[in-house]
């Protein structure tokens, strides 16, 4: 466990310093991502040690953004006098992002002989339909 | 035998006191989240913050107290964000034989999120501060505040509206992709990932990792669409 908390941690440190010494636009951790991936490519080999790490990190993903999310008390001020454009452009954004993003994956992803019909008859009670 | 101010201060200033606080909190969000069935408007980010933010306002903290316990919470967003490239190994061969598809997805939702987020709060006369600080709402945090900060917006103020982008895309994200039939898993993590990058992301890790693998993927690439659209958008309208 240690030693894949230690690769984890030398990727995030590269990523940040490649993001810092090149003026990046990608934040450190993104590319600390990237580095990850490439090593995993180029070893060919995933141990299941490190599996087990991420999924523990992951699984608990939400977490780690409560702090930030705290935050919120510092803008009360901001938010109360702003709040009609910022909840409004906030969800509507949200909601077209998610619509265009999703409907245009799953169009490009389908073989060209399905596309002419988007929907497909997969059942929407199935658990993991409600992603 | 120590006085309750005593005890007091020493709770107040000791990072244990504020660390506990925001895993209790989770916990607390994370079991009526379980309870309602997973619904995804019972978003356990929400439900802690309420929590937390309830904690420090009726004991009179101040935010910067209480992050000096939670930056241990806050720092690992770092290394989980590299361990996104885990699921993403997992997925390989799919993702890269959807690669053009991802691409153009990501872009599609990157220009959309910029450019449906500054025409309504235009239209409802945001001040400019607030839409510089709305705009990159649907990228990761440190992104996202480096091009608020790059285009004059309030770097603090973007953090928060991130946030809360995130726990939006998250309870309605879900909603929406059934109500337009969209069922692919790959599609369905996408989207989460490019609306509402880590918390959306958190979400679909929570119900399917090929859904969370693209989800990752597309924090990424989302966040470096957006440092460079935002910019030439800004500058072509305002």
């Amino acid at each position: 466990m240690l030693n894949q908390i230690t690769l984890i941690l030398c990727c995030h440190l590269a990523g940040e310093l490649t993001s810092k010494f090149f003026n990046l636009p990608a934040p450190g951790p993104v590319i600390g991502m990237v580095y990850l991936l490439c090593l995993l490519l180029w070893r060919g080999k995933l141990n299941k040690d490190l599996e087990t790490t991420a999924n523990q990190l992951l699984d608990n993903l939400s977490l780690l953004f409560v702090p930030a999310g705290v935050g919120v008390m510092l803008h009360f001020d901001r938010l109360s006098t702003d709040w009609l454009p910022i909840t409004m452009a906030l969800i509507g954004s949200t909601i077209a992002t998610i619509i265009v993003t999703g409907v245009l994956m799953q169009w490009l992803s389908k073989p060209p002989a399905e596309k002419s019909h988007l929907t497909p008859k997969a059942s929407m009670e199935s658990p993991d339909a409600n992603l | 035998m120590q006085t309750y101010e005593d005890i007091w201060t020493y709770l107040n200033t000791s990072p244990l006191t504020h660390l506990t606080l925001t895993l209790l909190a989770y916990q607390a969000g994370s079991w009526i989240y379980k309870k309602g069935g997973m619904h995804p408007l019972l978003n356990p980010v929400m439900i802690a913050v309420i929590f937390v933010v309830s904690g420090l306002y009726f004991t009179g903290t101040s935010y910067a107290d209480y992050f000096e316990g939670a930056q241990f919470v806050h720092f690992l967003l770092g290394p989980a964000t590299v361990a996104l490239a885990i699921p993403l190994y997992l997925q390989y061969e799919q993702v890269k034989k959807s690669a053009f598809a991802i691409l153009i997805s990501i872009v599609a939702g990157s220009l959309t999120a910029i450019i449906t987020a500054l025409t309504i709060g235009y239209l409802l006369d945001g001040s400019k501060i607030t839409l510089l600080s709305v705009a990159p709402k649907s990228v990761t945090t440190p992104v996202a505040m480096g091009i608020s900060e790059q285009l004059g917006g309030l770097p603090s103020l973007t953090a928060i509206l991130v946030i809360l982008t995130g726990i939006c895309g998250a309870m309605l994200g879900p909603i929406c992709l059934n109500l337009i039939r969209v069922t692919d898993k790959p599609a369905r993590g996408l989207a989460m990932g490019t609306a509402s990058h880590g918390i959306g992301t958190a979400r679909a890790f929570q119900v399917n990792k090929t859904a969370g693998a693209f989800a990752g993927l597309a924090i990424g690439l989302n966040a470096l669409a957006t440092a460079i659209l935002l910019p030439l958008i800004w500058n072509w309208f305002f």
